[in-house]
């Protein structure tokens, strides 16, 4: 399976099973929270203080406040919508596919990357959720017997698919992460001498013995649930293209935008777990279990994906030629290409498309500083191409006389800096009280492919 | 009771049969209906849970429903005509000393809400303008006076009355000069009440003033057949129109009744041959030189060079001798040559105020013999009396120290006029200054008594706008407030009790009524005026007075030099209407601009002299106005509108645009909009401006679509290829046709007949209580008009062509906004309608988005009670106004144009409660009822018969943006301009 010779070890620094266990439990039983954390979570909590009031000015004034108008009617609520939902594409593509294509080197990671997806849905979630123009009554999305008399859903709504779709992966991607990390909870009780800790980590724990019969109800579980959360991962992402491609706006109406948003999701995610990754490993010195080998591994997968993206891009193109309609000829070789909003199509082309390929060089790849800035322009590409979706095709549609910009507001811009920073305290308080990786998971890995040693015996 | 347990099958069946079994399994108490607990007196879970769930929800309701109590008194006696809920019609007149309309106020208990044209007015039939159609805003504006004033502070009529007559009868005895100075009046009751008022009071004299005198005609009248007249026009006589700077669609005289004649030659059905054309020699781009099918930019110094041109041409091809003209560049001999061919069919005219110009035009139609045909000297016009030598004679009078006072009706000389300052320096220390205003506006803060008037709606009046066709102006509500109307004040100054409606009465009864023979009461008579609105004695036909030739000439066209266009704006005119926020958010319908006045230049002037749209210029180095490149102007001009910058109209008009009256062409003594010659500097600042349209080209779609006449004649499918293509080739789809009843609604408008006058946009915010939203969200792309008119240009920068497509929702049978709304708030009617439901809506705006028309429009903002948007739905006055038929809506939700369903409604009801069909033509939606060129057809399409089945059944229908598929219910018919191919 995995060729210790040709890619070497996967936990580098030769770890005993108890020096697994400490590393990963001591940051959670360290009694002094370090200082980098209160500023980080400090700078986090301002960032959603602001947030809070971008959704109060939002809710109290109104959605005017925004920088939307009669023909733009959707702007950056709905790109960070789909940013973030794309951002939570990384924890379950990465424990479903990779489990599924045997990659163990996924070992160490899935579980700060599961974390994520709960954050960044969460963050997308509630963009639908402020977007709404009496959010006041947004509970009428929910198909739920009424008394007003026979209305019931529009079930040939994209919009309301996206409800379905991203409750059902918030909560299915929510159970996966937590069974995971049930019996690591019953390590941290065994481990901790607070009292407090030891009762809600046993509770949090529902009481893990680490039985054999415990074992093996957590095994067939979690394979199970990841089984039933595959298939979550194309399928949110479809639906929120559809909600685009279902439409008929020009530079919207295309049948390759599930596929296309679902290989960008998997990108953009890929990419924010390697920002986050390489920034944690750093901080918690954890080179030796997220190794540069994981880097270089995460790298080549981006450096593939961004070639579907590349594809993607050029179809597009080819396809709005080839349909010889005047109003998507228009779109790309008129608005997104030369137009006013140029800036985004190409920064899309050059972070998503052309940057990822300098990954071809190992020198770079092996470059942490590089690959985590290259990591970040990903994200940021990605964000443009929502960008260049939602506003360049909205601004100049079928009618010439209804033409009109669009630029965000100081409201829409602190919402958006409000869900960062519900995401970076979110992942702060993830990093503080639970465990950052799967330990029994990596006590396999490390039996199974680490060179053997002699202190392999010396585990608790 | 003990249980008794059967042992075999044989004991059951005894045990059944003597009842045993049965009186165990029935409860011991058994009342029918009635379940055990409730007759033991004792309370079940199900009891529990259902009076537990009785209080909890009679708590929220008694804690929740905190609604005000308002009360309200009925009326103790329900006034016959009045019906909760039903609407009254009054046939009324609409004058407000520049414009006419014959009108039919439709109120609803007892407050009117909305304005119709009267169809049986000969005059402005069933058309009206925005500004008539705003006026009904007017009465429940805030900036009204709401009782007398004196020095500025409120007191009551007892007081005022005496003073005022203690001084007009003093000045009596000292012969000191009053002046009574109004703007036009057409009532002839009115003019003798002036008369006798005068006669009374001898010292006083009256003069008419016009902000806009158009004297310059009376006097060429004058001189070329002996009568100051203004004739009447007949365009629809007409086969070649030439105008020069007359944008008669739009401004000029009468432009309801203009629009109404000139449709009627421009409409054009299969079959047709003919059609009228339509020259426009024009200096600003007037919506007159829009609809041209040839338009020629002059400067104003041009015009007099170009008119005499255009009459050496046509003197040498008819025989009569060439007066000497400057040269001038513009070519006239195509002109000529169809103006000789359509001899006696044909029309000149100019809205240029100069005498010069206008014995020009005189001239020019004397030689094609229009008179009698197209021009009706006998029929006169009674609008615009009001002459530049009664005003500097005043002025003289004011001046000299001998006047003693000044009395201002309908005029605001303070603010509309070119010596505004002299103006007020000569009034400033009268001992008499009395304003009849109905706001505190410039002229009335000068003075020491406002005497309010009226507003028209409360008022009793008649009008003579045309000889011999009378109209009836009648209160349709109470006073709102304690107000006196100006005829009343008058005749109370002059002692008389009787009230001004009575002297109406009296004044008919022994007038008009008795030269007529049809009635034989005066009852009846007075009853059926009333009830018309309008009454027309037939004119004899006459010969038209000889023609008596003056000398031509022409002033030699300026070479150098930046020449000033005033001009006056489709909404807000002469700026009467600033306050009136409806007409302020009008876009225009040349520049689509709202809310503000800018100088207009061309695209080539901006060029070279490094100006970009927005940035502020300076005239005269005094004032400032940003720069909108306007396509079309002519070059070496510019344009600037009046009618704003008011200081005192009110807290809507206030401080709008800038005041540029100052620079008006007095010469030779005539107020003229055109030929001041300006200086412009560009300064480093920019403001912004409101367009509702930034993108002016139609990038080669086939949105609006067009041909010429002899392309028309041989196909009348002509320009309408697209539409051949999409119903052979592209209309099918994998789902099953829509299938309707009963009615499908659909619309149907003719590109040929839409000016373009945007009334319709007035017509329908007044019908469906479409919220003002104010300059700043204009900019921001986020005004509420459920009716737009989309304006193109041709690509041709200098010189565009300029086409009008009114677009409101499209009610698609296919429509793509329905499918994307997550709640079903948007659905589709079995009428064909495409129908909201603003209580579902949650606003997730995807509808929006979806529509390939973008008609859909979104509340922003709460835009009702709310002070960031101060108008007439933030005050308690201004929303008497609103249609109690249709839903305000709530901030947060989508709405659009419904082809008035309230309207369809109505007359269904109407029909279903007399027991018979809907007729076709019953229902009218507010914007095709007040289209002064009929260009809206509205009707049920499975009616084969209908006026909109007919219509689509021409080759000239086609849909918008058919190749989506969207089906809509609305069609347009191409436009044919007659020009050569």
């Amino acid at each position: 399976m995995y060729n210790i010779k040709a890619r070497g070890v996967l936990i580098e620094g030769n770890k005993s099973y108890h020096d697994i266990t400490r590393d990963v439990t001591n940051p959670l039983l360290a009694k002094k929270t370090p200082s980098w954390w209160w500023i980080t979570a400090f700078l986090a909590t301002s960032m959603l203080i602001w947030g809070v009031w971008g959704f109060y000015n939002t809710i109290t004034v109104g959605t005017g406040t925004w920088g939307l108008n009669n023909s733009v009617s959707w702007g950056w609520a709905i790109i960070n919508f789909v940013w973030w939902i794309g951002i939570g594409h990384a924890g379950t593509a990465f424990s479903i596919f990779l489990l599924v294509l045997h990659q163990k080197w996924r070992t160490s990671i899935n579980r700060a990357a599961e974390a994520m997806t709960i954050f960044a849905v969460m963050a997308a979630g509630m963009f639908p959720l402020i977007h709404m123009g009496r959010i006041w009554n947004g509970f009428f999305v929910f198909p739920y017997p009424n008394t007003r008399g026979p209305l019931w859903d529009n079930f040939n709504s994209p919009l309301f698919w996206d409800v379905t779709a991203i409750s059902t992966y918030l909560t299915a991607s929510f159970l996966f992460w937590y069974v995971g990390m049930m019996p690591d909870f019953a390590t941290i009780r065994e481990r901790t001498t607070s009292k407090i800790k030891k009762a809600v980590y046993n509770v949090l724990s529902f009481g893990w013995a680490g039985s054999a019969r415990g074992w093996l109800r957590f095994e067939s579980a979690a394979l199970l649930m990841g089984g039933l959360t595959a298939p979550l991962v194309i399928s949110v992402h479809s639906i929120v293209a559809t909600d685009f491609a279902a439409g008929v706006v020009p530079g919207w109406h295309s049948t390759i935008f599930p596929p296309f948003f679902v290989v960008g999701a998997i990108f953009s995610g890929f990419a924010m777990v390697l920002t986050l990754m390489i920034i944690v490993r750093k901080v918690y010195k954890y080179e030796q279990y997220v190794t540069k080998k994981h880097l270089d591994a995460i790298t080549r997968v981006l450096t593939f994906v961004s070639l579907i993206m590349g594809v993607a891009y050029i179809s597009e193109i080819f396809v709005a030629w080839y349909s010889d309609s005047p109003y998507e000829m228009f779109v790309f070789f008129k608005n997104r290409t030369v137009g006013e909003y140029a800036y985004s199509y190409w920064a899309m082309i050059t972070f998503n498309a052309i940057v990822p390929q300098l990954f071809w060089f190992k020198k770079i790849r092996s470059n942490v500083a590089i690959v985590f800035i290259i990591s970040i322009l990903i994200n940021i590409g990605m964000w443009y191409e929502r960008f260049v979706i939602v506003v360049t095709s909205l601004s100049k549609t079928w009618l010439p006389s209804t033409w009109h910009g669009y630029s965000p507001t100081a409201t829409e811009i602190a919402i958006y800096v409000g869900t960062i920073g519900f995401f970076i305290l979110g992942i702060l308080l993830f990093l503080r009280f639970l465990p950052m990786m799967a330990i029994s998971e990596l006590k396999g890995i490390n039996k199974e492919t680490s060179i053997v040693t002699e202190n392999t015996e010396n585990h608790e | 009771m003990e249980k008794k347990y059967w042992q075999s099958l044989e004991n059951y069946k005894k045990m059944k049969k003597d009842g045993s079994l049965k009186s165990e399994a029935t409860p011991e108490f058994s009342i029918d209906g009635l379940e055990e607990s409730e007759v033991k007196g004792k309370s079940s879970r199900r009891d529990f849970l259902k009076m537990m769930g009785f209080s909890v929800s009679a708590v929220a309701l008694v804690s929740s429903c905190q609604m005000p109590v308002r009360k309200a008194i009925p009326l103790l006696h329900r006034p016959q005509e009045l019906t909760p809920g039903v609407p009254n019609y009054y046939a009324s007149t609409f004058y407000d000393g520049d414009e006419y309309c014959s009108i039919l106020v439709k109120t609803r208990e007892s407050r009117p809400i909305k304005i119709e044209g009267n169809e049986l007015s000969p005059i402005s039939q069933r058309g009206t303008t925005a500004r008539v159609q705003a006026s009904v805003l007017n009465l429940y504006d805030d900036a009204r006076l709401k009782n007398p004033m004196k020095g500025g502070k409120k007191s009551d009529w007892k007081t005022i009355d005496k003073e005022i007559k203690q001084k007009l009868e003093a000045f009596k005895n000292d012969d000191k000069k009053v002046i009574l100075m109004t703007s036009t009046i057409i009532s002839p009751s009115t003019k003798k009440l002036i008369s006798e008022f005068t006669t009374l009071y001898p010292n006083v004299k009256w003069i008419q003033v016009d902000t806009l005198s158009m004297s310059g005609m009376r006097k060429a009248n004058e001189t070329n057949f002996g009568k100051a007249v203004i004739p009447s026009y007949h365009f629809e006589n007409s086969e070649v129109t030439v105008a020069f700077n007359a944008d008669f669609l739009g401004t000029w005289l009468m432009p309801v009744t203009f629009s109404k004649q000139y449709s009627k030659g421009r409409k054009i059905k299969e079959g047709q041959t003919k059609m009228s054309r339509h020259y426009q020699f024009e200096t600003n781009l007037s919506l007159s030189g829009a609809n041209a099918d040839y338009r020629y930019q002059i400067k104003p110094s041009e015009e007099a060079a170009v008119l005499l041109k255009l009459y050496n041409e046509i003197a040498k091809k008819t025989g009569n001798s060439v007066v000497a003209a400057p040269s001038v560049a513009t070519k006239v001999n195509k002109v000529a040559k169809d103006l000789l061919n359509a001899k006696g069919k044909s029309l000149v005219v100019s809205g240029t105020n100069n005498v010069e110009i206008q014995l020009i035009v005189n001239a020019i139609n004397n030689l094609l013999g229009n008179y009698g045909h197209t021009i009706d000297l006998n029929t006169t016009v009674n609008l615009k009396q009001g002459n530049e030598s009664g005003m500097m004679e005043a002025m003289k009078t004011l001046r000299s120290g001998k006047a003693g006072g000044v009395l201002f009706y309908n005029v605001n000389p303070a603010y509309a006029c070119a010596h505004k300052n002299k103006f007020v320096k000569a009034i400033k220390n009268l001992p008499l200054k009395v304003s009849f205003s109905t706001t505190m506006d410039e002229t009335a803060a000068l003075c020491d008594y406002v005497c309010p008037d009226n507003n028209y709606l409360e008022s009793w009046d008649d009008a003579e706008p045309v000889t011999g066709s009378f109209s009836f102006t009648q209160p349709t509500i109470n006073r709102i407030f304690d107000t006196r109307q100006f005829q009343d004040s008058l005749l109370t100054w002059m002692g008389n009790n009787e009230a001004y409606s009575d002297y109406l009465e009296n004044n008919w009864k022994n007038g008009y009524f008795a030269q007529q023979s049809q009635f034989s009461s005066f009852d009846k008579f007075w009853f059926k005026c009333k009830q018309d609105g309008v009454y027309t004695i037939p004119q004899e036909h006459t010969e038209q007075p000889s023609f008596s030739a003056a000398k031509l000439t022409a002033a030699k066209p300026e070479g150098k030099g930046l020449e000033l266009a005033l001009y006056e704006k489709i909404s807000m005119g002469t700026g009467r209407y600033a306050n009136n926020p409806w007409l302020q958010e009008m876009p225009d319908p040349i520049t689509t601009a709202t809310w503000d006045n800018y100088v207009t230049v061309s695209p080539a002037y901006a060029k070279k002299h490094g100006l970009e749209q927005e940035d502020v210029v300076t005239i005269n180095k005094k004032i400032e106005l940003p720069v909108l490149i306007q396509p079309g102007q002519a070059e070496g001009t510019i344009g600037v509108a009046i009618g704003y910058g008011r200081t005192s109209a009110g807290k809507v008009g206030n401080g709008v645009g800038k005041n540029v009256f100052t620079l008006l062409n007095t010469e030779g003594n005539s107020k003229k909009l055109m030929g001041t010659l300006v200086t412009l500097e560009k300064t480093s600042k920019t403001y912004p401006l409101a367009l509702t349209q930034t993108h002016h080209v139609m990038e080669g779609r086939p949105i609006v679509r067009e041909t010429v006449l002899s392309k028309f004649v041989k196909d009348p499918g002509a320009g309408n290829e697209e539409h051949k293509k999409f119903i052979e080739s592209e209309d099918f789809s994998l789902y099953p046709a829509p299938k309707f009843d009963a009615f499908q609604w659909g619309l149907s408008i003719d590109l040929n007949s839409c000016t373009g006058c945007s009334n319709c946009v007035i017509s329908c915010q007044a019908e469906n209580n479409v919220a003002v939203v104010g300059k700043e969200q204009v900019k921001r792309g986020r005004i509420m008009h459920w009716m737009r008119l989309d304006r193109y240009y041709s690509e041709m920068e200098d010189d565009p062509e300029v086409l009008y497509m009114p677009v409101m929702c499209q009610q698609c049978d296919n429509a793509p906004c329905e499918n994307v709304c997550p709640v079903a708030a948007t659905t589709h009617s079995d009428e064909g309608l495409n129908q909201m439901a603003y209580n579902r809506c949650i606003g997730t705006r995807y509808c929006m988005n979806n529509c390939p028309y973008k008609v859909r429009r979104f509340n922003w903002y709460e835009f009702v009670n709310n002070n960031s948007f101060d108008y007439n739905m933030n005050s308690e006055l201004g929303k008497l106004v609103l249609n109690p038929d249709v839903t305000v809506r709530q901030r947060g939700v989508v709405e659009k144009c419904t082809f008035c369903v309230q309207r369809i409604q109505e007359k269904k009801l109407e029909a279903k409660s007399q027991n018979r069909e809907l007729r076709d033509g019953e229902i009218l939606t507010a914007c095709q009822q007040s289209c002064p060129t009929d260009a809206i057809q509205f009707g049920n399409l499975l009616d084969k018969e209908s006026e909109v089945s007919k219509s689509n059944e021409t080759e000239r229908k086609y849909h918008l943006l058919e190749s989506l598929h969207t089906l809509p219910s609305t069609s347009y018919l191409t436009k044919v301009r007659n020009k050569n191919a």
